[in-house]
């Protein structure tokens, strides 16, 4: 559903999948990867809220489905239930390569869907595979060329 | 963390007909509403209102031209969404190597050394 949206990044690592799930589930793992603290239980609608420095933001688990896929929303507004539209989503995919290696994909989705019609929807994952930021990386070199020197 | 400004950004290029807009805006520079309305297969109220929000986002502008009104693309704010959007994927590429970092680290030190190999 989020192909190509946005953001998507990952990462190839030797451990199983097993393992790698615990390090991206576990509060006292995501500490050292992600937020500063972080309280959070993961499991499917759980509230948790994650402190960057002296920022912080409400985080509201989707998906729980160990070791393959994990999907949260955040950055909505405050008081708010977060959903498409008002949040970005953000999901790990984890995809065994043998017994003891793991592909660990990410994407960060956001507005982008917000109050489509499903043929809208489909036309954009269609013919947008490239995402944002090779959309705003092509417009800018673009510009670049355009502009005088 | 996006802001509300971010916001409105993303929405604005997400939809693939103002998107359109966008790119001929950007390519050709110095155009006005009835010269894109003959460009794209929609109809120039639709032209119009893309151009609304677009404007609103602050990826173009419009200034006079004589008697017509000509559009431009607001370079600086495009280079700003490209640099924030550059940051949101380098946070990740640095999280992801967090995450491989002690994936492997807890993988060896439970897996015993396998004697040769």
């Amino acid at each position: 559903m989020t192909s190509g949206l946005v953001i998507e990044r990952e990462v190839v690592i030797e451990a199983p999948a097993e393992v790698v799930w615990r390090t991206i589930t576990e509060p006292d793992q995501i500490s050292q990867w992600f937020a500063d603290r972080v309280d959070l239980v993961v499991e499917p609608g759980a509230h948790g809220y994650l402190q960057f420095g002296d920022q912080g933001g409400s985080v509201v688990v989707e998906t729980v489905d160990p070791p393959r896929r994990l999907s949260f929303r955040w950055n909505y507004p405050a008081g708010e239930d977060p959903v498409t539209g008002n949040s970005m989503l953000v999901e790990f995919t984890l995809t065994p390569e043998g017994a003891e290696r793991t592909r660990l994909r990410v994407t960060e989705s956001g507005h982008e869907l917000r109050d489509w019609p499903g043929r809208e929807k489909q036309r954009y994952a269609d013919e947008h595979r490239e995402g944002w930021a090779e959309y705003l990386d092509r417009l800018a070199s673009v510009l670049a060329d355009r502009r005088p020197r | 963390m996006t802001t509300p400004a971010d916001d409105e950004l993303w929405s604005a290029i997400a939809d693939p007909s103002r998107r359109r807009v966008l790119d001929l805006v950007v390519s050709n520079g110095d155009v006005s509403a009835s010269w894109l309305a003959d460009r794209v297969p929609f109809s120039r109220q639709a032209v119009a209102k893309h151009l609304v929000v677009l404007e609103r986002a602050g990826l173009v502008s419009r200034r006079k031209r004589g008697r017509e009104v000509v559009y431009q693309v607001q370079a600086d704010r495009l280079d700003r969404a490209t640099r924030a959007m550059a940051e949101l994927a380098a946070q990740w590429d640095q999280r992801l190597a967090t995450i491989k970092r002690l994936a492997e680290a807890a993988h060896a030190a439970t897996t015993p050394a396998v004697p040769g190999g």
